[in-house]
Protein backbone atom coordinates (compact mmCIF):
# COMPACT_ATOMS: atom_id res chain seq x y z
CA UNK A 1 0.00 0.00 0.00
CA UNK A 2 2.69 2.61 0.73
CA UNK A 3 5.04 1.42 -1.96
CA UNK A 4 1.41 1.90 -4.44
CA UNK A 5 1.72 5.35 -2.95
CA UNK A 6 5.14 6.19 -3.12
CA UNK A 7 4.81 5.37 -6.67
CA UNK A 8 1.83 7.24 -7.87
CA UNK A 9 3.48 10.38 -5.96
CA UNK A 10 6.59 9.89 -7.73
CA UNK A 11 5.08 9.97 -11.08
CA UNK A 12 2.77 13.00 -10.04
CA UNK A 13 5.57 14.59 -8.69
CA UNK A 14 7.43 14.27 -12.24
CA UNK A 15 4.56 15.39 -14.40
CA UNK A 16 4.24 18.14 -12.46
CA UNK A 17 7.77 19.36 -12.51
CA UNK A 18 8.19 18.90 -16.14
CA UNK A 19 4.85 20.76 -16.60
CA UNK A 20 6.04 23.20 -14.95
CA UNK A 21 9.44 24.14 -16.57
CA UNK A 22 8.14 23.48 -20.14
CA UNK A 23 5.24 26.42 -19.72
CA UNK A 24 5.64 29.32 -20.87
CA UNK A 25 2.99 31.26 -18.45
CA UNK A 26 5.26 31.70 -14.97
CA UNK A 27 2.19 31.42 -12.80
CA UNK A 28 0.65 27.93 -14.38
CA UNK A 29 4.85 27.34 -13.58
CA UNK A 30 4.19 27.81 -9.75
CA UNK A 31 0.75 26.21 -9.52
CA UNK A 32 1.97 23.05 -10.79
CA UNK A 33 4.71 23.33 -8.50
CA UNK A 34 2.45 23.96 -5.80
CA UNK A 35 1.46 20.55 -6.65
CA UNK A 36 4.58 18.79 -7.06
CA UNK A 37 5.76 19.96 -3.28
CA UNK A 38 2.08 18.38 -2.32
CA UNK A 39 3.16 15.54 -3.72
CA UNK A 40 6.65 15.37 -2.37
CA UNK A 41 5.36 16.34 1.44
CA UNK A 42 3.35 13.02 0.95
CA UNK A 43 6.81 11.30 0.37
CA UNK A 44 8.20 12.90 2.94
CA UNK A 45 5.32 11.77 5.18
CA UNK A 46 5.77 8.22 3.78
CA UNK A 47 9.46 8.20 4.85
CA UNK A 48 8.22 8.50 8.42
CA UNK A 49 9.13 12.27 8.34
CA UNK A 50 6.07 13.93 9.00
CA UNK A 51 7.52 17.17 11.15
CA UNK A 52 9.48 17.68 7.79
CA UNK A 53 6.39 17.18 5.45
CA UNK A 54 4.50 20.02 7.68
CA UNK A 55 7.16 22.66 6.86
CA UNK A 56 7.34 21.24 3.32
CA UNK A 57 3.86 22.15 2.52
CA UNK A 58 3.83 25.59 5.08
CA UNK A 59 6.99 26.92 4.19
CA UNK A 60 7.61 25.62 0.43
CA UNK A 61 4.17 25.35 -1.01
CA UNK A 62 3.00 27.84 1.36
CA UNK A 63 5.00 30.83 2.16
CA UNK A 64 8.60 31.07 -0.92
CA UNK A 65 5.49 29.75 -3.70
CA UNK A 66 3.32 32.69 -2.61
CA UNK A 67 6.07 34.99 -2.24
CA UNK A 68 6.59 34.14 -6.09
CA UNK A 69 3.67 34.61 -7.16
CA UNK A 70 3.73 38.11 -5.00
CA UNK A 71 6.85 39.49 -7.13
CA UNK A 72 5.11 38.28 -10.48
CA UNK A 73 1.91 39.74 -9.58
CA UNK A 74 4.36 43.19 -8.47
CA UNK A 75 6.31 43.16 -11.31
CA UNK A 76 3.63 42.54 -14.26
CA UNK A 77 5.06 39.65 -15.83
CA UNK A 78 2.01 37.43 -15.78
CA UNK A 79 1.34 38.23 -19.69
CA UNK A 80 1.27 34.36 -21.67
CA UNK A 81 0.62 36.30 -24.85
CA UNK A 82 3.91 38.11 -24.50
CA UNK A 83 5.84 35.48 -22.78
CA UNK A 84 8.58 33.59 -25.05
CA UNK A 85 9.73 29.87 -25.02
CA UNK A 86 12.96 29.35 -25.11
CA UNK A 87 14.38 28.07 -28.41
CA UNK A 88 16.12 24.78 -29.40
CA UNK A 89 19.16 26.98 -29.01
CA UNK A 90 18.79 26.71 -25.51
CA UNK A 91 16.83 23.05 -24.88
CA UNK A 92 19.85 21.08 -26.65
CA UNK A 93 22.31 21.58 -24.30
CA UNK A 94 20.55 21.28 -21.20
CA UNK A 95 18.54 17.94 -22.88
CA UNK A 96 22.32 16.49 -23.40
CA UNK A 97 23.62 16.99 -20.07
CA UNK A 98 19.97 15.66 -18.46
CA UNK A 99 20.85 12.67 -20.36
CA UNK A 100 24.45 12.03 -19.11
CA UNK A 101 23.09 12.11 -16.05
CA UNK A 102 19.93 9.77 -16.32
CA UNK A 103 22.50 7.70 -17.92
CA UNK A 104 24.65 7.31 -15.15
CA UNK A 105 21.96 7.36 -12.90
CA UNK A 106 20.73 3.61 -14.78
CA UNK A 107 24.17 1.95 -14.49
CA UNK A 108 24.32 3.19 -11.05
CA UNK A 109 20.82 1.71 -9.83
CA UNK A 110 22.62 -1.89 -11.00
CA UNK A 111 24.10 -2.23 -7.99
CA UNK A 112 22.18 -4.47 -5.20
CA UNK A 113 19.77 -3.40 -2.48
CA UNK A 114 19.20 -2.74 0.46
CA UNK A 115 19.22 -3.99 3.99
CA UNK A 116 15.87 -3.56 5.96
CA UNK A 117 15.65 -0.80 8.77
CA UNK A 118 14.95 -0.52 12.01
CA UNK A 119 12.42 0.79 14.65
CA UNK A 120 11.07 4.23 13.82
CA UNK A 121 12.14 7.73 14.79
CA UNK A 122 9.11 10.27 16.47
CA UNK A 123 8.82 13.62 16.50
CA UNK A 124 10.46 13.47 19.97
CA UNK A 125 14.18 11.90 19.05
CA UNK A 126 14.30 14.85 15.87
CA UNK A 127 13.35 17.68 18.62
CA UNK A 128 16.03 16.20 20.96
CA UNK A 129 18.86 16.45 18.14
CA UNK A 130 17.16 19.25 16.81
CA UNK A 131 18.29 21.30 19.81
CA UNK A 132 20.60 19.15 21.03
CA UNK A 133 23.53 18.42 18.86
CA UNK A 134 22.31 20.58 16.34
CA UNK A 135 21.73 24.18 18.66
CA UNK A 136 24.45 25.95 17.17
CA UNK A 137 23.00 25.34 13.69
CA UNK A 138 19.78 26.69 14.88
CA UNK A 139 21.43 29.79 15.97
CA UNK A 140 23.46 30.18 12.76
CA UNK A 141 20.35 29.78 10.94
CA UNK A 142 18.41 32.38 12.88
CA UNK A 143 21.03 34.58 12.04
CA UNK A 144 21.52 33.84 8.29
CA UNK A 145 17.74 34.92 8.20
CA UNK A 146 17.75 38.44 9.90
CA UNK A 147 20.78 39.21 7.75
CA UNK A 148 18.22 38.48 4.48
CA UNK A 149 15.94 40.18 6.25
CA UNK A 150 17.99 43.58 6.08
CA UNK A 151 19.50 42.32 2.74
CA UNK A 152 16.06 42.62 1.34
CA UNK A 153 14.94 45.96 3.33
CA UNK A 154 18.09 47.49 1.46
CA UNK A 155 17.52 46.28 -1.75
CA UNK A 156 14.03 47.34 -1.27
CA UNK A 157 14.14 50.55 -0.51
CA UNK A 158 12.93 53.55 -2.90
CA UNK A 159 15.68 55.95 -3.43
CA UNK B 1 11.13 1.43 5.04
CA UNK B 2 8.75 0.75 2.10
CA UNK B 3 10.66 1.14 -1.05
CA UNK B 4 14.46 0.28 -1.66
CA UNK B 5 16.59 3.47 -1.01
CA UNK B 6 17.70 3.24 -4.51
CA UNK B 7 14.12 4.22 -5.91
CA UNK B 8 14.54 7.15 -3.74
CA UNK B 9 17.51 8.24 -5.92
CA UNK B 10 16.32 7.68 -8.63
CA UNK B 11 13.49 10.05 -7.87
CA UNK B 12 15.87 12.45 -6.79
CA UNK B 13 18.21 12.44 -9.46
CA UNK B 14 15.79 12.88 -12.06
CA UNK B 15 13.87 16.06 -10.22
CA UNK B 16 17.31 17.19 -10.09
CA UNK B 17 17.93 16.83 -13.75
CA UNK B 18 14.26 18.70 -14.29
CA UNK B 19 15.97 21.71 -12.23
CA UNK B 20 18.98 22.12 -14.29
CA UNK B 21 17.16 21.68 -17.00
CA UNK B 22 15.34 24.46 -15.99
CA UNK B 23 18.26 26.52 -14.94
CA UNK B 24 20.35 26.11 -18.30
CA UNK B 25 16.93 26.68 -20.34
CA UNK B 26 15.41 29.44 -19.07
CA UNK B 27 17.44 32.49 -19.46
CA UNK B 28 14.92 34.24 -20.73
CA UNK B 29 13.40 34.88 -17.41
CA UNK B 30 15.25 35.14 -14.08
CA UNK B 31 11.98 33.95 -11.80
CA UNK B 32 12.03 30.79 -13.83
CA UNK B 33 15.88 30.30 -13.19
CA UNK B 34 15.35 30.27 -9.12
CA UNK B 35 12.21 28.01 -9.57
CA UNK B 36 15.13 25.46 -11.37
CA UNK B 37 17.36 26.57 -8.07
CA UNK B 38 14.17 24.89 -6.19
CA UNK B 39 13.47 22.67 -7.47
CA UNK B 40 16.84 21.49 -7.18
CA UNK B 41 16.91 22.44 -3.48
CA UNK B 42 13.60 20.09 -3.47
CA UNK B 43 15.82 17.23 -4.59
CA UNK B 44 18.26 17.34 -2.23
CA UNK B 45 16.27 17.57 0.84
CA UNK B 46 14.27 14.06 -0.99
CA UNK B 47 17.66 12.70 -0.71
CA UNK B 48 18.45 13.80 2.94
CA UNK B 49 14.96 12.76 4.15
CA UNK B 50 15.32 9.30 1.94
CA UNK B 51 18.60 8.55 3.68
CA UNK B 52 17.27 9.43 7.27
CA UNK B 53 14.46 6.87 6.38
CA UNK B 54 17.00 4.34 5.44
CA UNK B 55 19.34 4.36 8.41
CA UNK B 56 16.63 5.19 11.35
CA UNK B 57 18.32 8.34 12.17
CA UNK B 58 16.70 11.93 12.51
CA UNK B 59 19.53 13.34 11.59
CA UNK B 60 18.82 13.79 8.05
CA UNK B 61 15.41 15.44 8.96
CA UNK B 62 17.32 18.09 10.59
CA UNK B 63 19.14 18.93 7.81
CA UNK B 64 16.27 18.86 5.40
CA UNK B 65 15.04 21.52 7.56
CA UNK B 66 18.21 23.51 7.40
CA UNK B 67 17.95 23.28 3.78
CA UNK B 68 14.42 24.64 4.17
CA UNK B 69 15.41 27.54 6.47
CA UNK B 70 18.55 28.14 3.66
CA UNK B 71 16.13 28.29 1.06
CA UNK B 72 13.56 30.53 2.55
CA UNK B 73 16.28 33.17 3.20
CA UNK B 74 17.79 32.61 -0.25
CA UNK B 75 14.56 33.67 -1.86
CA UNK B 76 14.10 36.42 -0.29
CA UNK B 77 17.55 38.03 -1.09
CA UNK B 78 16.82 36.65 -4.37
CA UNK B 79 13.76 38.22 -5.30
CA UNK B 80 14.31 41.54 -3.95
CA UNK B 81 17.30 41.49 -6.39
CA UNK B 82 14.98 40.86 -9.08
CA UNK B 83 12.65 43.73 -8.40
CA UNK B 84 15.33 45.78 -7.76
CA UNK B 85 16.86 44.93 -10.90
CA UNK B 86 13.78 45.20 -12.75
CA UNK B 87 12.92 48.42 -11.58
CA UNK B 88 16.42 49.62 -13.29
CA UNK B 89 15.99 48.05 -16.58
CA UNK B 90 12.46 47.02 -17.10
CA UNK B 91 13.72 43.49 -17.81
CA UNK B 92 13.48 40.02 -16.64
CA UNK B 93 16.19 38.68 -18.98
CA UNK B 94 19.19 37.21 -17.70
CA UNK B 95 20.69 38.24 -20.71
CA UNK B 96 20.18 41.93 -20.20
CA UNK B 97 22.38 42.13 -17.33
CA UNK B 98 25.79 40.85 -19.00
CA UNK B 99 27.87 43.73 -18.07
CA UNK B 100 29.95 42.02 -15.82
CA UNK B 101 30.79 39.67 -18.10
CA UNK B 102 31.31 42.08 -21.14
CA UNK B 103 34.65 43.81 -20.93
Amino acid sequence: MGALLFYILATVMVVATVLAITGRHPVHAIVYLVTSFFALAGIFFLLLAPLVAMFEVIIYAGAVMVLFMFVIMMLDLGHPESGVRPGWRQWFPALVLSAVILVSLLLAAGSPATAPRTGGEGVKEFATLLYGRYGVAIEIISLQLLFAVVGALYLGRRR
Amino acid sequence: MIVPLAHILILAAVIFSLGLVCVLVWRSNVIMLLIGIEIMLNAAMLVFVGGSARWGAPDGQVFALMIMAMTSAEVSLALALVVYLHRRRRTVDVDAFRELRDP
